[in-house]
């Protein structure tokens, strides 16, 4: 049996069973405490370049199969399990796994005490740490390159390299792609809508130049302030005012395109239990999230934007409404199951916005 | 204060006695309902026949009615109390029966009585089958192919249609009661027949068999703004086909992939918005294990046992939060009382998972028929925490108390491959047992998967649990493969067998490399958030969650599952345990496991280990905690059967020392004991085997008293008459190995009394003498039980205190003792001593205002009764008579003997309380379950040595208007007597036979005595059988013949019943 070990950049270190991929990985460690939908969170653009611990403790029960991917590939660097299911099983399974891990280079643990790990990135916050097979083991080995690493830029590898067209329908939306789950593409297509997804670098003219009767942003892994560059093109997209719709990173690019601020949570928010209320509605939404940076209310000049919906939880910001502007943003995903209801709640506003009806 | 702010005063209604398909998980859904709605200033008025329970506690309500659940006395309490609502939805169906009841008949909008959470449309929706039906349609939601009959014609007609098999599911029953699968036309004919008879509204759902579906459940929750949640997912190990409540479960759901459960969770949520369920509510679903196709079963729109357990899978308290809606509290508006911050408009997610496993009376019902079906047969349940399912699995089994350590059964050795493989295709209660004998026997998974349809993902973890056996047995124990054993939750004392080394060679090997357990939180939310009243479990991972507090500490053990003869009456003696300890300032710990009881809510003890409790996983928490006693007197046999192991391992046990319990238990020393206190016993011997049991039974003369030592419930014990009696007993005992000698007694028909006492090592108090209505041979638990009582001379009660107080301080008794005695031909005669609470402990406290079991904490911990302000001696008597009434179960389980004998057969119990005797034991019949019409036809047949005592009865029985039909021989000895009665057929001598009768519902009632030996293919078992699936009262004890005969005699105002608020007795 291989062995492989986790170090975190506090020094803690886990010793434990290897799994999947070779290999040394450096990432930010986070958990996501969802009890299903592992291959959505190991092919989530959002967990790119990270190191993800699962609290559940059984994970791969039902094997992995290609339909349930929400990218081409895994997006996580590394993978911490408790356990992983030897004798998987479910009619739709392609794989397992262990066999996908491997197939797509992903470094695994399994073995070690996940709940302790949870508590230490609750206390702590999420930090860098090592996932490495190498031995002999040892923390000195590491311990300058986890004080200094930082994950390089990872929008390359999550946003589409050439825009495509899917769906049909009256109305076009253009999906500018920051790291695009599928299933918020399904979610949209399933409202009857024709989508083109461009690489996060396309141009706001571009896109403006093929007359798209709704403009959405959506995305991915990485510090918000970290994208810049992009902001003032967001603007120019949001400015245009076509109705605009931005979902997680997406919600924190365009909160900062117009002047907001945001920060870093201690530890994110990553499963599918997130409570968000919808204070105009005075409605509660169980949602999924993942994402580790949050707009900063107090940030946005009130002239501008208005906070629409809130983490009950923490009570950070969930979601926005641009006030001049046919513009919204959440920071959520609505929920696991494309074309539900939850689901079309949150598209209905911004198909309205267009015009479109719910067709789903 | 409520959000509503017109409720201030709501009825609350309980769910009444135990019976299979309702137990005790109502009563820990109905104390949570009361101490939600009491925080918010509301005024509790509760009613509950049930007086086993917490909730029916004096600090649980402003007004508490122990009254029999039927609607006249619903309909009186609130016309005393004129509550501006109700609460319907807690007390299980049974309060939800009612609320409907009363609601429909427009009594509720009479009253100006408005009903809280769900409203009655959205119940009659979700209950009744065909608007169910069309409501799922409505919204998309597929049922399985099924039709409402009211007929068996049309029943048989819809079953050619869709073909067989088909399941017959009534309507308005619980556990399913009256359902079952039909292959063929005959089969379908019976039980569609017996369903309708039992169906409220005599409507039964025809419907196509999916037996092997995957069985998924979601636990919902919904408030009035429409806010939903699911806290829950369940999936059941057996597939469709098995009673949910029969079905070993596992939490969280394990073998959908994501898409399949967000599929059934959005259902789920669907389903609660379409029915506008305010508060609770249970979907269960079939899933097909190769397709995404799925049926809705069934929807619960209240709480249910499910609840119950999702509830303490998750540490949700969603009997809490459900009152909280009730009350118009939207979900966000809710604190998550576990963590105490987070809201509770959130979905738990855990971090471990969870094994349910029922447990089944059939240690008590050897003759019953122990297939598993759509009717529940389990009288309670144990729940194992772990993080991995081979672990929870391996703890489950232990919490079962089955006298085994793992799935491993004795007499299954016996059997040849090709008999496993044939037993697998049997579904019964040992069904995960054969499976791991096949996997032991090299059956090929597959094999047993085609057979068996439970999913491989399962079968795989049975097969993880076989291997790890075998390497245990054929490797060498490295620690690391003791380790890897130990995370699988192997009890050391498998390990030793398996691998040949001792127990306390592994125990050493354990120190050695420091394998120790950890304990690891239940906190809702998979450790993201900090918890304030979490609870633990064990894991082997390196890093422990609890933190041992240096607080003066005690430890209370609870009493495991529900089972027949350790029922609710033990959780609620481990709960006042715990509260009196509060009070006293210490710190409570609780062990226990069962996910139905208060004992194991989150806010009840300081500190919940949920845990087997066997000496290993006991000490393992005692290590840690290091408390400075434990208290093993309130938790039934199960408590006590550590005690011995406790006191090894050093631990001081609290209150009566572990000699003098076992000197109770153990026939010479107490023999001796007794012979010093100049107090009679019937005369016994203690035997080993056959042999010495024949002679002992030849010597003593019959009739004698066979039973096994240390058991509980009279298990095993039997009135034998003859040597063929004794033959068959000692046979059915040595089923299972005794460690400890069998009894054999000399039978005294007498009068029997109970006493329960405290004692605190000098002074004695006796808060009130017992007696039972049925002469001793009929076990305690299933007599009827007056108290104060009523036939007692001065003299005799003086010697019975006398008795007790040298009993008491002969075994050193500090804290409870419960004694049996039998007064024959005017001697007093001890029966029995049990050094620990009893059954009979919370309904004395109840109607004498003696907190016992505080009391006895108090004595526990050094305190002397005389400066406790409730006197010692024999505490005088109060002017309300209380009648206990035992309530069973027999319609759930086939070719169970309903006569009753020394054996403990009854579930559960209710309690009668008027000033007047009659009218009690007329309330405590009612609330029974008796129908008590005061004429009709009654059927008599009694043994020939019963005729004599039987003609008072019969005469009273006429002088009431009863019409008497009675066997040829019985007739004739009536009629010679004056007493009028008409003569019916034998079976099988005639057309219409007693059966047939039986069957046409020519009978209210039977009073028939059963023949020695009780043998099934007798006629009286037959029509004994034959009341029970047909709801007709079958007396088979002449004193309760009687005493159901005066209470209808003497009760002058039968339509006018008194209510009793209890807080005035």
């Amino acid at each position: 049996m291989k062995k492989a070990y986790l170090a975190l950049a506090d020094g803690t270190v886990f010793e434990g069973k290897s799994l999947g991929a070779q290999g040394t990985v450096f990432g930010e460690i986070v958990f996501t405490t969802g009890m299903t939908g592992y291959t959505e969170v190991l092919t989530d653009p959002a967990f790119s370049g990270q190191l993800v611990t699962m609290t559940y403790p059984l994970i791969g029960n039902s094997g992995v199969n290609h339909e349930d991917y929400q990218s081409e590939h895994a997006t996580v660097s590394g993978v911490i399990m408790k356990e992983c299911a030897k004798h998987p099983n479910n009619f739709r399974m392609e794989e397992s796994l262990e066999s996908f891990l491997e197939r797509e280079h992903v470094v695994a643990i399994t073995g070690i005490d996940t709940r302790a790990l949870t508590k230490i990135i609750r206390t702590s916050g999420s930090m860098n740490a090592v996932l490495t097979t190498e031995e002999p083991f040892s923390f000195e080995a590491y311990s300058a390159k986890l004080a200094s690493y930082v994950a390089p830029p990872q929008l390359e590898a999550v946003s589409c390299k050439e825009a495509y067209t899917v769906g049909e329908g009256e109305k076009h939306v253009a999906v500018l792609d920051f790291g695009l789950r599928r299933d918020i593409l399904a979610s949209l297509l399933a409202k009857g809508v024709r989508a083109t997804v461009y690489p996060a670098a396309t141009k706001a003219e571009a896109i403006l130049a093929d007359k798209p009767d709704g403009i959405m942003l959506v995305g991915g892994p990485g510090n918000p302030a970290d994208y810049a560059s992009y902001l003032p093109e967001i603007k120019a997209l949001m400015e245009s005012e076509k109705p605009f719709f931005a979902i997680d990173l997406g919600h924190q690019l365009a909160a900062l395109a117009m002047g907001g601020k945001t920060e870093k949570l201690k530890f994110g928010h990553r499963g599918a239990n997130q409570p968000v209320k919808d204070l105009a509605a005075d409605r509660t939404f169980v949602t999924c999230q993942n994402h580790g940076y949050a707009v900063i209310g107090d940030s946005l000049d009130p002239a501008v934007a208005t906070v629409t919906h809130i983490n009950l939880n923490d009570q950070t910001v969930e979601g926005i409404r641009y006030v001049k502007l046919p513009a919204v943003s959440i920071q959520f995903h609505p929920d696991s199951k494309p074309g539900s209801k939850t689901d079309a709640y949150v598209f209905d506003e911004f198909i309205n916005m267009m015009g479109g009806k719910d067709n789903a | 204060m409520p959000k509503y702010e017109s409720v201030k005063k709501v009825l609350v209604i309980g769910s009444g006695p135990i019976i299979i398909g309702q137990a005790a998980e109502f009563d820990y859904a109905g104390t949570q309902a009361c101490r939600a709605l009491q925080e918010e200033g509301i005024e509790v008025v509760l009613i509950n026949s049930n007086p086993a329970t917490i909730m029916t506690d004096k600090m649980m309500a402003d007004k508490i009615y122990v009254e029999p659940l039927v609607a006249e006395t619903v309909r009186k309490v609130i016309e005393i109390e004129r509550p501006d609502s109700i609460l319907p939805t807690l007390g299980g169906q049974t309060g939800l029966n009612l609320a409907m009841e009363l609601a429909e008949e427009g009594y509720l909008d009479k009253m100006n009585v408005r009903l809280l959470g769900t409203a009655t449309s959205a119940i009659k929706m979700a209950e009744d089958r065909q608007a169910f039906k069309d409501t799922m349609e409505s919204i998309g939601e597929p049922c399985i192919a099924s039709k409402v009959v009211e007929s068996c014609a049309d029943a048989l007609s819809f079953a050619e249609e869709i073909g067989y098999p088909v399941i017959v599911r009534p309507a308005y029953t619980l556990g399913g009661t009256g359902g079952g699968i039909a292959s063929d036309e005959a089969e379908l004919r019976e039980i569609a027949t017996n369903g309708l008879r039992l169906s409220r509204v005599h409507q039964v759902l025809i419907e196509k068999c999916i037996a092997g579906w995957k069985e998924i459940e979601f636990e919902a929750m919904r408030d009035g703004k429409g806010n939903a949640i699911t806290i829950c997912s369940m999936e059941n190990i057996d597939p469709v086909g098995v009673h949910t409540g029969d079905s070993v479960v596992v939490a969280p759901a394990q073998t959908l992939s994501n898409k399949e459960y967000q599929m059934l969770r959005t259902a789920s949520l669907n389903i609660i918005h379409a029915l506008g369920i305010e508060g609770g509510c249970n979907c269960q679903f079939a899933l097909h294990p190769d397709s995404l196709e799925y049926a809705v079963i069934e929807v619960n729109p209240r709480l249910s046992r499910s609840s119950a357990l999702a509830s303490k899978a998750t540490g949700y308290p969603i009997a809490k939060v459900a009152s909280k809606i009730a009350i118009g509290y939207g979900l966000d508006e809710i604190v998550n009382a576990v963590t105490g911050k987070t809201c509770a408009c959130f979905e738990p997610t855990i971090d471990y998972c969870v094994i349910k496993f029922p447990k089944w009376p059939f240690d008590k019902f050897v003759k019953a028929k122990r297939t598993l079906g759509t009717q529940m047969k389990a009288t309670g349940e144990v729940m194992a925490i772990a993080d991995n399912m081979e672990g929870a699995l391996m703890k489950a089994v232990r919490c079962l108390e089955l006298g085994v350590i793992s799935y491993d059964l004795k007499k299954l050795k016996a059997l040849s491959k090709k008999d496993i493989v044939r037993r697998l295709s049997q579904v019964d209660d040992e069904r995960m047992f054969v499976i791991c004998e096949a996997l032991r026997r090299g059956v090929d998974i597959d094999m047993i998967h085609t057979i068996t349809t439970i999913d491989l993902f399962f079968l795989n973890v049975f097969k993880n649990i076989v291997e790890m056996e075998q390497t245990l047995s054929q490797e060498e124990l490295t620690p690391e493969l003791l380790l890897e054993a130990k995370k699988m939750c192997f009890p050391d004392k498998l390990i030793a067998s398996l691998s040949g080394i001792s127990e306390i060679g592994i125990r050493a090997m354990r120190e050695l490399h420091s394998i120790f357990p950890s304990y690891k939180m239940v906190d809702t939310c998979a450790a993201e958030f900090e918890a304030v009243t979490p609870y633990y479990y064990s894991t082997y991972d390196p890093n422990t969650e609890t933190v041992s507090s240096m607080k003066k500490k005690v430890v209370v053990i609870g009493s495991g599952p529900i089972r027949i003869g350790q029922g609710i009456e033990f959780d609620y003696c481990s709960v006042h345990a715990v509260w009196a300890l509060k009070e006293a300032g210490y710190e409570t710990i609780i062990i226990n496991n069962n996910p139905e009881t208060v004992s194991t809510d989150f806010d009840t003890a300081d500190k919940l280990y949920f845990e087997p409790l066997t000496a290993e996983d006991v000490g393992n928490i005692l290590e840690i905690e290091q408390p400075d006693g434990v208290l093993v007197q309130f938790g039934g046999q199960t408590a006590i059967k550590l005690t011995e192991s406790l006191k090894d391992m050093g631990v001081r046990i609290l209150g009566t020392k572990a000699e003098d319990i076992d000197a109770a238990e153990d026939r010479e020393v107490f023999d001796d004991i007794l012979e010093a206190c100049h107090i009679r016993r019937p005369e016994g011997r203690t035997v080993f085997t056959h042999q010495e049991a024949l002679e002992a039974a030849n010597e003593l003369g019959y009739p004698v008293l066979v039973r096994p030592s240390y058991v509980l419930g009279g298990q095993g014990m039997e009135i034998a008459y003859n040597d063929q009696d004794v033959q068959e007993f000692m046979d059915i005992i040595m089923m299972i190995r005794q460690e400890h000698p069998i009894l054999i007694d000399k039978y005294m028909m007498g009068k029997e009394i109970e006493v329960d006492a405290i004692c605190d090592g000098e002074d004695i108090l006796i808060p009130g003498i017992m007696e039972h209505l049925e002469r001793a041979g009929v076990h305690s638990g299933d007599s009827i039980s007056v108290y104060p009582s009523p036939t007692l001379t001065p003299k005799i009660r003086e010697e019975l205190v006398e008795c007790t107080r040298k009993l008491a301080k002969a075994l050193h008794v500090v804290g409870l003792v419960n004694i049996q005695f039998v007064l024959y031909e005017g001697e007093i005669y001890v029966i029995e001593v049990n050094p620990r609470s009893s059954r009979t402990v919370p309904y004395i406290s109840k109607v004498t205002n003696v907190p016992m079991v505080d009391l006895a904490t108090r004595c526990v911990l050094g305190e002397k009764l005389r400066n406790m302000g409730c006197g010692t001696g024999l505490h005088p008597e109060g002017k309300y008579m209380a009648v206990k009434v035992p309530v069973f179960s027999f319609e759930k389980l086939h070719n169970v003997d309903i006569s009753l004998g020394p054996e403990m057969k009854s579930t559960g119990e209710v309690l009668g309380i008027s000033e007047d005797f009659s009218e009690a034991l007329y309330k405590g019949l009612l609330g029974a379950g008796f129908k008590m019409s005061e004429t009709g036809n009654v059927l008599i047949t009694v043994r020939d040595t019963d005729k004599a005592e039987m003609l008072d009865i019969a005469r009273g029985f006429r002088e009431l208007g009863y019409q008497i039909y009675s066997t040829a021989g019985t007739a004739e000895f009536l009629m010679k007597n004056g007493v009028v009665a008409a003569t019916v057929a034998k079976i099988g001598e005639g057309t219409p036979d007693i059966l047939d009768l039986l069957q046409e519902g020519r009978f209210n009632m039977v009073i028939n005595t059963a023949t020695k030996g009780r043998r099934p293919d007798r006629d009286g078992f037959k029509i004994r059988r034959k009341t029970v699936e047909l709801s007709v009262p079958c007396l088979t004890s002449l004193d309760t013949a009687k005493a159901f005969l005066a209470s209808l005699q003497c009760t002058s105002d039968k339509h006018n019943l008194s209510m009793v608020n209890l807080l005035d007795v």
